[in-house]
């Protein structure tokens, strides 16, 4: 009995001992601060009150009632839905021809996920120029288009598209090594029997290309949807939100909200909520979908 | 998860308790002004070190908002201090645009390691006193008189000033001017030293300017827009002291008749008269505009005179901003603040350095190397300026509009009142919405934002 405690003890021991060095960071900079947000949250903490107050739900009642924080949500919403399919299917698609390339692999390969090694800040800089009025190609290019000036970032109506075209142009190229990755896995006497039976290219992919890669397929939609809610610095950058919080995703409202604000109450419960939110999704990861999903 | 819970909060306490064995001496934990704490770690400083008398090291932050290297002028400026006062060991720290300094300091303040002192917004002033984070300067300024606090400029005093204490000096400064190229002037028939003075004048100059693939005029209104919009608002008022919020920081006047016909002369000059490109202006695509040749004349900051003097390839001239019922600009920039989590020695000494950085010899090296107005009247004659503004007499012109200048907004909770002004004028601009209904919207959350202090 005792010798099988030890025993236990002994093996748990060093098990434990292995993963206490993350263990320590993923408390200190996650869990602890996700525990102290929610707390935070339960707080009327601003600029009108000089010590905190105890509010219970009432900063989350506050922000069902925020019309900018429902915009916001709706326009992280919408982001996603305009970045993720769009980007995942290019990355599907220049990860085939990157892996088919006959010459120049490498060069291919390179050419599509450079967006994605330059940092953010410099990807928006670029941005920025292609976008300005007058001289910007896209806008040059839009305003051939409808015959007048275009501001394409100065406008609630487009300002949004806009930002959702250059994140698609940034995440695809990220997205493209995991789905090389994933073709690299897949034998290749499928496609020799299937030639040999006479089906075509086309076919190939919807039968055995698309079916085969499809965990990587869902790992890349949960990593694209937690990306979607966490792009926030190429909005400094660009349009600091505006024109009127049209451009405003969640976390860069969270950030007004804390600095410029000062409203520390509200933002941890907007924390929290985005918490929650990012649990859910990465959460689909383990749920009902694993199990229809053809692995081998 | 409770276990990793405790396991978090105990190496927090370890690093915390690191943490604060590195903080070194002079930096008590708390410092209540009064408690006699700091005397003990100055004995034990003068002990470790046998040295008679520790310099008092301050750190100063300050943020650089236009073109132009003005960060190799402040840090000249706190060497010079340095060598006029060996016992005070200044630390400049360059943190970025107004806002990132802002965050970098309230960052400090929650985590009780403020700046001794900074430049910041004067807009900040509320926010500052709501999160107890500065001192008034009063005391500082009845025993020192040298200080002489009737030089400087009455419309930079204004914003120092809250609930009957001064709070912070003037240092640097802006106002709106009026920038426009007098080639264009020429090349459409106006005469170049007649710039416009009036709206009237403006839209018909502005008019004639609008050709050769350039616009008459640029107003940005992506940043601060409601900055802007203070300066017409004011224009179109009868009242001379009108203003777009209460004295004291609690009130909001957004929506009002005049304002209303200010926002929409604002529109007009896209919509109705075409002199101006539609939509929201960029703020710092607009100088960048202005030096290419792209707009004939913009409205902006006076702070951007040496930018647009460097970079510029033809002749321009400044203005006063074209009145309607009268002349009117807001002063614009920031103050130097001491904070309260500090010592009482390093508020003096940040106090000492907060005079010397607006003395009449700094204040103009200051203003002649930025383009900033000179806080003071005497810093205008002083030799340096003299010499600047003769060759330069287009730096003059902010300095004497100041007698029309004014508050910039500032209330309490002045991020998010000011933002919901901005952002309805954005959309105004964007063709949202009209004028009456923006600042109605604009008005109605400014008073729900504004309700938790009038309680």
């Amino acid at each position: 009995m005792n010798t099988r405690w030890n025993e236990k003890l002994r093996r748990n021991g060093f098990g434990w001992a292995l993963v206490l060095p993350s263990l320590l960071f993923l408390g200190m900079f996650t869990y602890y601060p996700m525990l102290k947000s929610a707390w935070l949250s339960l707080f009327e903490q601003n600029l009108a009150v000089r010590t905190p107050v105890f509010v219970g739900m009432d900063n989350y009642k506050a922000l069902l009632h925020d019309p900018v924080f429902v915009e916001v949500f709706r326009n992280n919403i919408w982001f996603a839905v305009g970045t993720v399919p769009v980007s995942m299917a290019l990355a599907f698609v220049m990860a085939l021809f990157a892996d088919k390339a006959i010459r120049g692999k490498g060069l291919v390969r390179i050419a599509f996920f450079y967006p994605n090694m330059i940092p953010m800040i410099a990807a928006a800089s670029i941005w920025l120029f292609l976008y300005m009025p007058q001289f910007g190609l896209f806008a040059r290019f839009a305003s051939w288009f409808t015959g007048s000036e275009v501001n394409l970032l100065g406008n609630p109506d487009t300002v949004l598209g806009s930002l959702i075209v250059m994140t698609v142009w940034k995440e695809a190229g990220y997205f493209m090594i995991f789905y090389l990755a994933g073709l690299q896995q897949i034998p290749k006497d499928l496609y020799e029997s299937a030639s040999v039976d006479g089906i075509g290219v086309l076919t190939q992919q919807l039968r055995i290309t698309i079916p085969l890669t499809m965990p990587t397929t869902l790992f890349v939609t949960v990593v694209a949807i937690t990306n979607a809610f966490k792009w926030v610095d190429h909005l400094w950058m660009m349009t600091k939100g505006g024109p009127d919080h049209a451009s405003s995703l969640l976390l860069y409202y969270i950030y007004e909200t804390t600095f410029s604000f000062n409203d520390q109450g509200m933002a941890a419960a907007m924390t929290v909520v985005m918490i929650v939110l990012l649990l859910v999704i990465s959460c689909f990861q383990f749920a009902g979908w694993e199990r229809k999903i053809h692995y081998q | 998860m409770l276990k990793q819970g405790k396991m978090a909060l105990i190496a927090l306490g370890l690093t915390l308790m690191l943490v604060g064995c590195g903080q070194g001496g002079g930096n008590a934990a708390d410092t209540k002004v009064g408690t006699a704490t700091t005397a003990s770690t100055a004995d034990a400083n003068a002990a470790l070190d046998q040295t008679p008398k520790e310099p008092i090291e301050i750190s100063f932050y300050y943020p650089v908002n236009v073109g132009g290297p003005l960060t190799k002028v402040i840090d000249g400026m706190s060497t010079s201090f340095m060598e006029k006062f060996p016992d005070i060991k200044v630390k400049p720290v360059y943190t970025g645009n107004y806002g990132d300094n802002t965050i970098k300091i309230q960052a400090g303040v929650q985590a009780k390691q403020p700046p001794d002192v900074a430049v910041m917004m004067s807009t900040e002033l509320y926010s500052m006193m709501d999160t107890d984070a500065i001192i008034p300067l009063d005391d500082f300024i009845a025993k020192d008189a040298d200080y002489n606090k009737n030089d400087f400029y009455p419309a930079f005093v204004e914003d120092t000033q809250a609930d009957g204490h001064t709070y912070s000096v003037p240092f640097q400064r802006s106002t709106i001017i009026l920038y426009y190229n007098k080639d264009m002037f020429k090349a459409a028939g106006l005469d170049p030293s007649k710039p416009p003075t009036n709206w009237d004048e403006l839209v018909e100059y502005a008019g004639k300017l609008n050709r050769d693939g350039h616009t008459g005029l640029e107003i940005p209104g992506n940043d601060d827009s409601y900055w802007m919009f203070q300066m017409l608002a004011r224009q179109n008022a009868s009242d001379p002291k009108q203003s777009i919020m209460g004295d004291d920081g609690r009130k909001a006047n957004f929506n009002t008749p005049e304002n209303v016909e200010a926002l929409q002369f604002w529109l007009d000059l896209s919509h109705k008269y075409k002199v101006m490109p539609k939509g929201v202006i960029d703020w710092a695509a607009t100088p960048t505009d202005f030096i290419e040749g792209k707009t004939a004349m913009m409205m902006h900051t006076s702070g951007n005179l040496t930018n647009v003097k460097t970079n510029a390839k033809f002749d321009f001239g400044v203005a006063f901003a074209p009145a309607n019922k009268q002349y009117g600009s807001p002063t614009g920039g920031g103050n130097l603040y001491i904070f309260k989590d500090t010592t009482p020695e390093k508020q003096a000494a940040a106090w000492e350095f907060a005079k010397y950085m607006t003395a009449p010899e700094q204040a103009a090296l200051f203003s002649s190397s930025s383009g900033y107005v000179g806080v003071r009247k005497s810093a205008y004659d002083t030799e340096a300026m003299k010499v600047y503004t003769d060759g330069f007499p287009q730096a003059l012109v902010a300095r004497d509009q100041l007698q029309y200048a004014f508050r910039e907004l500032s209330t309490h909770n002045h991020g998010k009142v000011s933002s919901a002004l901005t952002n309805q004028i954005q959309s105004a601009l964007a063709g949202k919405i009209d004028a009456a209904g923006a600042l109605k919207a604009a008005q109605e959350e400014a008073d729900r934002v504004l309700a938790l202090f009038n309680k």
